[in-house]
């Protein structure tokens, strides 16, 4: 390979060849006037006969080179100077770009991170988990075991849960920590090894709290313990207990569920020492999560889907007081029940990213076709002098792959930083989310690809202005002659593109109304002014019998703080608070046989205080709020929701004082009826609820509700100050309501935080689109315009003139963007709450928005053709 | 005036076949070290004026051969005392050009088989 010297040798190869050259013609010259020519005949004659010298040493150095490769090296250099003399233009269309494909790299990332990317266990594909919440009372662990041993279809089956919160203490910085509760198969069955140490197994499984132990995730490890090696056989405590590092899980392994890292992991045997749900109870949704196993060879998801609801029918028919079982779903591990929502989210997002990309695409096709109208005369000469048109062509599709690669790698850069610091993101203090996203080559290769793309789609914009020039006519026009037609393919861009844009701003705005009309919407209790304190009084040593006596002089106590209107208790959590909501069967008054499939509804159903609706601002519809007097020696009273009245008792005015039983077959009177609420999602249908007096049912853990106008601040401190003066050695967690509800309030969140920034970017694609047009129009017509003022037009003429046109394709845009965007909102309702096209508010503002837009785009390029001066403009050219 | 003589007319010129042309230079060659100028006389009065080598052909072909290293080149000075860049075949140039030879009778010889199909050619 000596093609490397070559290229430091070329210069003086080409200088023997232009000397060779100039001998040749000189001997040539010579010989001719030896045989009779005059010298400057001669001279004529030689040069005559060897043709063009120029395109020989071309041809002769062309030997020497990779012709295309240099060519297109030609291009490249030609095209940066041709970039570096129109800046302005090129800034804008890196930087438009830039934000368009950073905007779907992110969005990549998300879909790469979120659904592309398997779990990071061996043979995942085959690994399927049973689908969390399809059925409240299905997913518990006596349920699982039954599931394991009767099942046909996996080769084992785990099953895990989640330990949020617990105190692990280390000997020195006793902290939160987040873990999975697993059953000992559960390692096994992912087919994973220990970085250190070892993991438990099913032989470590001898019955309830037998089983001590936790693995360590690699990152709590490093955090936590500085990656020390010494760390497995130490002992920690969780809530108090005492349990012993036995290993560390390899780095990488995080649990089965993709956008969760937790801490630990633990025996699920052990997880009722931890406050969590006991393993004994069938009727339960909070003993496991989710279970989970690898397909047997040949099994199919179809089968195994079978399998599970036979085995589910036959448990219901055996324990038909616990069990009512509708279907079970199979999903890929990793996502659970979330992947249909994540799923619905990013594709949403990948459209619209996509749109953005089109938007652009478009801005700088109307760019580019300008930006060629201008060089019509440099094109015209070139096609003149010989140049042929693919040549041209060449050289323009070069300009636009410089700019969308300038583009591309600026807008990866952007979504790489943005994609980091999204990995590390922890939106909510108490969820341990983590978002696995990680930049790859995938990533890069996306980058590249759109940017390709979008390059050959405003490149090809100005090809057929190329193929059409007549040169000749060009050329003798001068420079105010133009390629193209007058409603030019730069007009039709430029609807596209509003249209595009209004889609985008639409849609953002229905978004945001949707997220503060669902801020704002009834969730059947007031938020605002009102702080929770959790108290879990076991971890002081109160049990169940001491428990309400406590609780009752606690809520006296917070009572007497000054400001404080009403004080009321909710066992367990207040509704709305993300997966705790607990549903039980209730039974017409009639009904003798218990059984599920009898039931007449399965409502949510709350534990409260007296004085707890007037703390949370339930408004009672009928009837009256528990008083001290239901306790355990008073029969049995509850108070039910508007639904709850109207699905069992036909109205609200019906219900009071009339019976129904409860899952344990006592009969309960309705003393009163509430305002419907929301009690699990946002999103839910009407769902009924059930209140019953926490004194007939009690239970240590609680959250206090203290509603008062004073700062949320001295409130917490004064109601800690109370509560610790009752007994100092309770713990009190207190924070806002609203901030309680904040994970049920994310996705709407997340998804209108995304659709937000797709309309601004939207937004500022349009302002950048019709800014370029009315900057351009009014440049191309500046000398027009001077005549005219010259000649007496009035200020407003000359401001039709210059932007009528821009103005009426914006209209045009936006009108046909309104329609479309409003038809895609449909699509938008999927994913953001209350999200409706038919609201007059986001149709104004959109049109407002879209208005505005123009003003400012066209402001400048307005002022500019105001400021002609048409003196000077004629005096020129 | 036998440079400047077109021995063929337009309308009966044909091009030659790709590689004849080097072919012709690496045996001109073979003969005798000459210069670009003295290839193009050598090879007319050798085709009887037939032939008529052009520059903007004969060029780019020696850079070929210079490149495919089967010729090289020196400065130096002509018999007629001008100054000259003289070509050179190489050992790889005479290999090539007896490989080149070689096919081209054969191919010469198909040809003429096939335009004369009576007569058997006995070599």
């Amino acid at each position: 390979m000596d093609w490397i010297p070559q290229i430091f040798r070329r210069n003086k190869i080409y200088n023997d060849l232009s000397e060779e050259i100039r001998l040749h013609m000189e001997e040539c010259t010579e010989q001719l006037m030896r045989e009779g020519m005059s010298p400057k005949e001669a001279e004529r004659q030689a040069r005559v006969a060897f043709g063009n010298p120029t395109l020989l040493a071309e041809r002769s150095r062309e030997v020497w080179q990779w012709p295309t490769l240099e060519s297109i090296w030609a291009d490249l250099r030609f095209s940066l100077r041709q970039l570096r003399r129109s800046r302005g233009i090129t800034i804008a269309a890196v930087f438009t770009l830039a934000l368009a494909i950073g905007a779907n790299a992110i969005v990549f990332g998300l879909m790469d991170g979120l659904i592309l990317r398997p779990l990071n266990v061996p043979q995942s594909e085959n690994l399927y988990g049973t689908n969390y919440g399809n059925n409240p009372t299905w997913q518990s662990y006596p349920n699982y075991l039954e599931l394991r041993d009767r099942n046909h279809s996996f080769e084992d089956l785990a099953a895990f849960n989640m330990v949020l919160g617990v105190g692990l203490d280390t000997g020195k910085d006793p902290s939160n920590a987040n873990g999975f509760a697993t059953t000992g198969n559960y390692f096994d069955i992912l087919r994973i090894r220990p970085m250190l140490g070892r993991f438990f197994h099913a032989s470590d499984e001898r019955g309830p709290n037998s089983a001590p132990y936790i693995v360590l995730t690699s990152a709590y490890w490093h955090a936590h313990f500085q990656g020390d090696p010494g760390v497995v056989g130490r002992q920690v405590r969780l809530d108090q207990h005492p349990y012993t590092i036995i290993g560390v899980a390899p780095p990488g392994f995080q649990g089965t569920i993709s956008f969760l890292a937790p801490d630990f992991f633990m025996p699920i045997v052990n997880q009722e020492q931890l406050g969590v749900d006991s393993l004994n109870t069938r009727f339960t949704e909070h003993s496991i999560f989710e279970s989970l196993g690898h397909l047997k060879q040949g099994v199919t998801p179809a089968q195994a889907v079978a399998d599970v609801n036979a085995v589910s029918a036959y448990l219901e028919k055996t324990y038909p007081k616990q069990i009512a079982h509708k279907s079970t779903a199979l999903t890929r591990e990793g996502l659970t029940s979330f992947a249909p929502a994540a799923l619905g989210f990013v594709s949403a997002l990948m459209l619209l990213a996509a749109l953005i990309l089109l938007a652009a695409c478009a801005n700088l096709g109307s760019l580019f076709a300008a930006h060629t109208a201008d060089r019509s005369r440099e094109i015209a000469l070139r096609l003149a002098l010989g140049s042929n048109r693919s040549r041209i062509l060449r050289q323009l599709f070069t300009e636009a792959v410089l700019i969308s690669c300038a583009g591309g790698t600026l807008g990866l850069i952007a979504s790489m930083v943005l994609l980091r610091r999204l990995s590390v993101w922890q939106p909510m203090p108490d969820v341990p989310i983590h978002l696995p996203v990680s930049p790859d080559a995938k990533l890069y290769l996306v980058a590249l690809g759109l940017a390709l793309v979008s390059a050959l789609l405003f490149g090809i914009v100005p090809v057929r202005q190329v193929l059409r020039a007549n040169p000749y006519e060009i050329v003798k026009a001068g420079a105010s002659a133009r390629l193209g037609r007058r409603i030019t393919v730069r007009d039709v861009l430029l609807v596209v593109q509003i249209a595009i844009c209004a889609i985008l701003v639409t849609s953002s705005m229905v978004a945001v109304r949707g997220l503060v009309r669902s801020l704002h919407s009834n969730f059947g209790f007031d938020p605002h002014n009102t702080m929770a304190a959790g108290v879990n009084l076991v971890t002081a040593g109160y049990n169940l019998e001491r428990a309400p006596a406590m609780q009752r002089r606690m809520i006296e106590a917070l009572q007497t703080i000054h400001g404080v209107e009403s004080v009321g208790l909710v066992n367990g959590y207040p509704p709305l608070v993300y997966t705790a909501g607990e549903r039980e069967n209730v039974f017409k008054e009639g009904t003798s046989d218990l059984r599920p499939a009898n039931a007449a509804l399965l409502p949510f159903h709350y534990q409260v205080s007296p004085g707890y609706f007037a703390a949370a601002g339930t408004g009672l519809l009928a009837g009256r709020d528990f008083s001290w007097q239901d306790d355990k020696n008073a029969p049995a009273v509850a108070v039910i929701n508007r639904e709850f009245a109207r699905t069992i008792f036909g109205s609200v005015s019906n219900a009071v004082g009339r019976n129904f039983k409860l899952h344990d077959g006592t009969e309960a009177r309705v003393v009163g009826v509430v305002e419907d609420g929301k009690y699990m999602s946002l999103t839910e249908d009407q769902q009924a609820a059930m209140f019953l007096p926490f004194l007939q049912s009690p239970s240590t853990s609680a959250y206090l509700m203290v509603r008062s106008d004073r700062d949320p601040q001295e409130l917490a401190e004064a109601m800690r100050y109370k509560i610790h003066q009752l007994d100092a050695s309770l713990p009190v967690e207190t924070q806002t309501w609203t901030n309680l509800l904040e994970p049920v309030m994310f996705p709407s969140r997340m998804a209108t935080l995304a659709l937000g920034v797709m309309g601004a970017l939207g937004a500022m694609l349009s302002i950048t689109g019709i800014f370029g047009m009315a900057a351009y129009l009014v440049s191309k017509r500046l000398r027009e315009l001077g005549i005219r003022m010259a000649l007496g037009a009035k200020k407003q003429e000359v401001l039709q003139a210059a932007l009528g046109r821009p103005l009426k394709l914006l209209a045009i845009g936006s009108a046909s963007g309104l329609v479309l965007g409003l038809l895609a909102t449909k699509v938008l309702a999927y994913i953001v709450y209350q999200a409706t096209p038919r609201d007059p508010l986001v149709l104004a503002s959109v049109v407002l928005a879209m208005l505005l837009l123009g003003l400012l785009a066209t402001w400048i390029p307005a002022q500019r053709a105001l400021s002609v001066n048409p003196l000077i403009l004629l005096r020129e050219d | 005036m036998p440079v400047l003589n077109k021995p063929m007319t337009e309308s009966n010129a044909r091009d030659l076949f790709p590689g004849a042309l080097e072919m012709m230079i690496l045996e001109s060659l073979r003969r005798q070290p000459a210069h670009g100028y003295a290839l193009v006389q050598h090879i007319q009065q050798r085709s009887n004026n037939l032939l008529q080598v052009e520059e903007g052909s004969l060029y780019p072909a020696l850079q070929r051969l210079l490149k495919a290293k089967l010729v090289k080149a020196e400065w130096g000075v002509s018999s007629t005392n001008r100054r000259v860049r003289t070509y050179q075949i190489t050992a790889a140039g005479l290999r090539n050009l007896e490989q080149q030879i070689s096919s081209f009778e054969r191919m010469f010889e198909g040809i003429s088989l096939v335009l004369n199909p009576g007569k058997s050619t006995a070599s």
